[in-house]
């Protein structure tokens, strides 16, 4: 066990040194962001006073060895774009695109498996095959035509939720969020749901497969024999059995949710390190790129981590190499 | 009598009505995005078509200055959304083959040197597969795009960055099976040299289950393009895809213009249900042993 998280750690410090710099390498070829910096009356020797302010003005390698060694630091460098180090911008968006990740899974799951264990029950029946069509249009819905639709319903023609932002915040522990008060769950509950459609979608498959073979296991037969009643074999029986590999599934796509996050953030304006991404890769704000895909990197690094580890802590005939 | 194999899939493939009814709309799909320039009422790229007063009209409206009757509507400039979709489904697919066909080429090709060589070159190519699988498609693109930049090559070249780990890892499974059957024995003997074993015998016995990966990454190629331009950070605005096409609309559909964005999307999510749908019955009917959730 040691041996192996050993093993992922120098691999995984090995991606991230990798990825660093071929994200360095080619977001350094992209451009001039000292063009856009700078307003376009400027002369040439502001620009170069611009360029040496930033740095940009030595060579290639000196830029990447200052980098890693600021990195190392936990210094991602200054954002171009807003003058603060891209670290502080990335911290201070995070919370929202927390709360919007967590909300989308909290939804998939509140109602995913109700749906699933519904389809999985009465396998046969109109509502069961109407909820595994829906489940198969939510897998090839693209995410941000969806988002449209959603904003176009509920924002345009029916105009009782608001189509984007983030509304008021409260502070929880000192973190804003959203949740607390009715105007900010109003902003959060078209964005979080079309974030959590396709793992909607997931949970009910994985949920439908699992509650069919369940129903056919002898411990539900001895149960049915025992004279318990349908509602408490499935709540506690079926249910506390097929929970263990939705759970991991749902984990384990919490990064990816994250990773979405980029495109629901950017058409419900959520002031989210998605948005900021795609707006720091208009303006070539550099620094903010590489730290916002540093980050995330990471971010993966342990989550697949502490997935394998759960794995086989969960199911011992695992074994990890 | 012989029994013709192509008869035998094209029956297998008929027996589901869902599929079938894919294919006839993915079909019509292509037909439109190929002649796109011959059948569209109007160039969408000839700005010199355009017309001020004719800027936002409601679906199926007529022209007061062409006297044209626009289907769909038309955007901000004026330009028929009926013309822009079908131009924009032409981009749109072109990428997607585009770049499924170079992900398969390059994939596949890695796939079964590893498969077929192994040792470091197996063991370097699959770490490098499954360290870019345990990654999210969209933040792999979005790394390589931002890397890149923009532009259609670009973009394809994305795409296939994406995509070739899927090609790689399905080609070295059927590799590993295939190269300890007999007939590559028997090829070995004969004294064939490796390299056209491996592209004359190893090959065509890998190509079903490649073939079913491929239908299914076509559609998921073709929404990630859309993501990415959809995003502004995917192709240029001189060459509209279906995603830059929904973009564009985005800003008109607070005040209840809809026909500028939901009608790119529809299109778009017409042909993703349709290849979805027979890349299905396609891997049920090559591979049954391969069953997602």
């Amino acid at each position: 066990m040691l041996a192996f998280v050993f093993r992922r750690a120098m691999q995984s410090i090995a991606v991230l040194v990798l990825m660093s710099a071929i994200v360095f390498a080619g977001i350094y070829a992209v451009g001039n962001p000292v063009e856009i910096l700078v307003s376009p009356s400027a002369s040439a020797l502001e620009k170069e006073q611009t360029s040496a302010r930033l740095g940009l003005d030595k060579p290639l390698h000196v830029q990447y060895v200052r980098f890693l060694a600021n990195a190392v630091r936990g210094d991602l460098g200054q954002s171009f774009a807003f003058g603060v180090p891209a670290m502080e911008l990335i911290l201070q968006r995070l919370p929202a695109t927390l709360e919007l990740a967590v909300s989308a899974i909290l939804i998939a799951i509140a109602l995913g498996i109700p749906l699933g264990l519904w389809a999985g029950l009465r396998p046969g029946t109109l509502g069961g095959r109407a909820i595994m069509g829906a489940s198969i249009v939510g897998f090839s819905l693209p995410t941000f035509w969806m988002g449209l639709v959603l904003i176009m319903v509920f924002a345009v023609e029916l105009g009782v939720l608001p189509s984007g932002g983030r509304g008021p915040t409260s502070p929880l522990l000192g973190v804003p969020v959203s949740f607390l008060s009715l105007e900010g769950l109003k902003h959060l509950v078209l964005p979080a749901t079309n974030l959590a459609l396709f793992n909607i979608s997931m949970v009910i498959r994985l949920t439908k497969a699992g509650a069919q073979e369940a129903m056919l296991s002898d411990y539900v037969k001895f149960a049915r024999a025992k004279g318990l009643a349908p509602r408490r074999i499935v709540g506690v029986h079926v249910l506390k059995n097929i929970m263990i590999p939705i759970i991991t599934v749902v984990a384990l796509q919490f990064g990816s949710v994250v990773a979405f996050a980029i495109v629901t953030e950017t058409i419900f304006a959520w002031p989210g390190i998605g948005k900021l991404l795609i707006e720091s890769i208009g303006v070539l704000d550099r620094p903010v790129v590489v730290a916002y895909l540093m980050l995330t990197v990471l971010m993966f690094i342990f989550v697949n981590l502490f997935v394998d580890l759960a794995y086989s802590t969960l199911d011992p005939r695992v074994r990890l190499r | 009598m012989p029994s013709n194999p192509w008869k035998e899939f094209v029956a297998a493939f008929a027996t589901n009505r869902v599929a079938l009814a894919g294919c006839a709309v993915l079909l019509v799909v292509m037909l439109t995005a190929v002649f796109a320039p011959l059948a569209a009422p109007q160039n969408p790229y000839d700005l010199g078509l355009l017309n001020l007063e004719d800027t936002k009209l409601a679906p199926g409206t007529r022209s007061a200055v062409t006297g044209a009757v626009h289907l769909f509507g038309t955007d901000e400039q004026g330009r028929d959304m009926l013309s822009a979709i079908m131009y924009g489904l032409r981009t749109s697919l072109w990428v997607g083959f585009v770049a499924t066909v170079l992900a398969f080429v390059i994939g596949s090709t890695l796939g079964l040197l590893a498969g077929c060589v192994g040792g470091r070159l197996d063991a370097l190519l699959m770490r490098v597969a499954d360290i870019q699988l345990s990654f999210p498609a969209i933040l792999i693109a979005l790394i390589l795009v931002a890397v890149l930049g923009q532009g259609v090559g670009k973009i394809i070249t994305a795409l296939v960055g994406v995509q070739w780990a899927f090609y790689a890892r399905t080609a070295r499974g059927a590799a590993l099976v295939e190269r300890n059957k007999e007939y590559v024995e028997a090829a070995t003997g004969l004294g064939l040299s490796r390299a056209r074993i491996i592209s004359c015998h190893v090959l065509p016995n890998c190509m079903a289950p490649l073939i079913v990966v491929a239908a299914l990454q076509v559609a998921s190629a073709i929404t990630l393009e859309a993501t990415l331009s959809f995003l502004g950070v995917g192709l240029p605005i001189t060459e509209p895809s279906l995603g830059l096409l929904i973009a564009n609309g985005f800003g008109q559909m607070l005040s209840g213009k809809y026909w500028i964005s939901i009608y790119p999307g529809l299109a778009l999510l017409l042909t993703i249900v349709a290849i979805n749908l027979v890349a299905d019955q396609l891997r049920d009917v090559l591979n049954p042993r391969l069953q997602t959730v």
